[in-house]
């Protein structure tokens, strides 16, 4: 047992590495963002406006990707930029995953009159297009960090809601729930004790891949312009500025174009990395 | 008989889940701090504007009352009158409806096409370098969305090569000669070649982007379980009476692998609608989205509760219609 498990332990799909390492860079990218920014990241200097990047004819050595339409450093603005992401993934990904999980594990394994509710509430939510949803929800709370993170958590509940609730129905009829239930155990302590370690992995997973979901909410909240402020720099809005200047400083879309695809990219596959490496030890 | 209570039973569900939709969508944005009606006025508008605006949309009366009269309205076809056009929100939302249809069933097709011919490609070569490229590509689309897609779209196609255009409908220039709003449609039917492709050309780039996640999710399914089907007995046996590789493919295994995957596109066909407001934005198409997000940010409470309610409506059709379908195909099901 010992040697079959330092088997699987030591095949780590490259992709875990991959991910795990960009995300890594990130957040030490976000944490030391004033260390690394040439810039203010909020400064404007119309006399450097649309500065090309490094490489390019007429570049300014202070402003290694180039600068926006108002002379903002595009390098300071994505690493800036990646501190709101990462919060918003961080604390948008776990209270979406204890509210979902939490009612899905209720759900599931409590059966009757809360199943019933809890079910409804996921199908009418299901009805509702998740991106008109959340801007709906930010015009009704107002723009900002808070706002953003609770109009995540209020849509995206039902992804962990659904999964966690099959899981938990299917593990309440296993041999060990009935054997707790013989020794005494109460339902809640069933839930905590025997039901939540054995859904763990998939919570994790699931986790990882709302993360990636979270930042992606947060950049399309960006890009229509309500996001945390119209100043503060997000990737969202950068891409906004970018889609309209399209034709004549296409840096300002492409690195955080190409900040934001590889973040998504790597929470989805960590996510899709850690599925296949919980896998052979647990099933 | 068995069918008729399967189609009764989510017509029931339908309703209620509607009903929370209309519920939460009204009461939500009647929290909004900004008045809407104080926006429909100049700034010097005295008191009594206000008051004599706010009884014409019906505002000054007490919630569960509007509410009320609201709900009436719908079931009499009326969804009240949008704020910033002062026309009907019906009509303003049916105009908009075939621009998001047509967008959205352009991509259902797209995606239908390039998973299936994936899924094709990589059995017919499986265990091969072919089926690990799929493997690779389908991974990556899998984890980025629409949004993402449709903005290296707008840089590879729009930009670097120009070929499609990048925001718009159809050309402002073109003079239209449409009855109906489903151009696409439409000028099929009258053979204006030119303004289907002008049509096409603006639609290429937003309806890829919206299929190409549920491509990948089509290609991955519909290979598993063909991979499934091909070690099927029967399979075998068509293979020994000589069939070719392809025949056994597409004509033995290809009708059994292919229900699993035909309810998934079901599904996940309302999350490619739900992904129309974005890409609708992104690429200034005049749609059903991108009329909803200007709704939100002028505040115009008639026009978001009609979009929002029509959307449900659609995702809940869409459902109906997948297990309908899935009840008729499934002969266990339909006589369960």
């Amino acid at each position: 047992m010992a040697d079959g498990r330092a088997a699987v332990k030591r095949r780590i799909n490259p992709r875990l590495w991959l991910s795990g390492g960009w995300l890594m860079i990130l957040v030490i990218a976000a944490l030391a963002a004033p260390l690394l920014a040439p810039q203010d990241p909020l400064a404007q200097d119309l006399f450097a406006s649309r500065l090309p990047p490094l490489w390019q004819a007429g570049a300014e050595p202070g402003f290694p990707l180039g600068t926006d339409s108002l002379g903002r450093d595009v390098l300071s603005r994505v690493l800036y930029g990646a501190r709101v992401a990462l919060i918003v993934a961080l604390i948008a990904g776990s209270c979406t995953c204890v509210l979902g999980a939490g009612l899905g594990l209720v759900a599931g394994y409590y059966r009757g009159w809360p199943d019933m509710v809890i079910s409804r509430l996921i199908e009418i939510w299901m009805a509702f297009p998740p991106v008109l949803f959340a801007i709906l929800l930010i015009a009704v709370m107002g723009t900002g960090l808070t706002s953003i993170i609770v109009a995540i958590v209020v849509i995206d509940w039902t992804r962990f809601a659904r999964v966690i609730r099959a899981e938990a129905m299917s593990q309440g009829a296993m041999d060990y729930v009935a054997s707790a239930k013989v020794a005494g155990r109460g339902r809640f302590g069933i839930i905590l004790r025997e039901i939540l370690p054995n859904v763990l992995p998939t919570i994790v997973v699931l986790l990882t891949l709302e993360m990636g979901i979270a930042v992606i909410v947060e950049a399309i909240l960006g890009f229509v312009n309500l996001s945390i402020s119209s100043d503060d720099p997000t990737w969202g809005s950068m891409i906004a500025e970018g889609r309209a200047a399209i034709h004549h400083s296409w840096w300002v879309l492409v690195f955080p174009l190409i900040t934001l695809f590889l973040t998504v990219l790597s929470f989805s596959q960590l996510g899709e990395g850690l599925k296949d490496h919980f896998d052979p030890v647990l099933r | 008989m068995t069918l008729l209570r399967i189609l009764l039973k989510r017509l029931l569900s339908m309703s209620t889940t509607l009903i929370g939709v209309a519920v939460i969508v009204f009461f939500v944005i009647r929290i909004v701090p900004g008045n809407p009606i104080a926006m429909m006025l100049p700034p010097g508008a005295g008191e009594e504007d206000i008051a004599r605006l706010k009884a014409l949309y019906g505002f000054d009366k007490s919630l569960p009352e509007q509410f009320l009269i609201w709900i009436q309205g719908i079931l009499g076809g009326d969804f009240g009158t949008s704020i910033t056009s002062r026309q009907p929100v019906s009509a303003l939302v049916l105009g908009r409806l075939p621009a998001t249809l047509e967008l959205s069933v352009m991509a259902l097709v797209m995606a239908v096409a390039i998973g299936g011919i994936l899924a094709l490609t990589g059995t017919r070569h499986r265990g091969g370098k072919a089926e690990a490229v799929i493997d690779i590509t389908n991974g990556i689309s899998l984890s980025v969305p629409d949004f993402l897609w449709g903005l290296f779209f707008i840089l590879l196609f729009g930009v670097l090569w120009p070929v499609f255009h990048i925001s718009g409908r159809v050309s402002p220039a073109l003079d239209l000669p449409f009855t109906t709003n489903f151009y696409l449609f439409e000028s099929l039917l009258r053979l204006r070649f030119d303004i289907w492709l002008d049509l096409v050309s603006h639609m290429f780039m937003p309806a890829l982007a919206l299929a190409i996640p549920l491509a990948a999710i089509i290609a991955q399914l519909l290979k598993q379980s063909l991979k499934e089907t091909m070690h099927l007995d029967y399979v075998t046996l068509a293979r020994t009476k000589g069939y070719s590789e392809n025949h056994v493919i597409l004509r033995e295994a290809l009708p059994n692998a292919i229900l699993p995957t035909l309810t998934l596109v079901g599904v996940q066909f309302t999350f490619l609608i739900g992904g129309t407001v974005i890409i609708e934005r992104l690429f200034s198409y005049e749609g059903l989205g991108n009329m909803a997000i200007d709704a939100v940010i002028n505040r115009d409470l008639p026009l978001i509760q009609g979009i929002v309610i029509l959307f449900a409506v659609i995702f809940t059709t869409v459902n109906l219609l997948v297990d309908l379908t899935y009840a008729v195909l499934n002969p266990r099901l339909r006589h369960g």
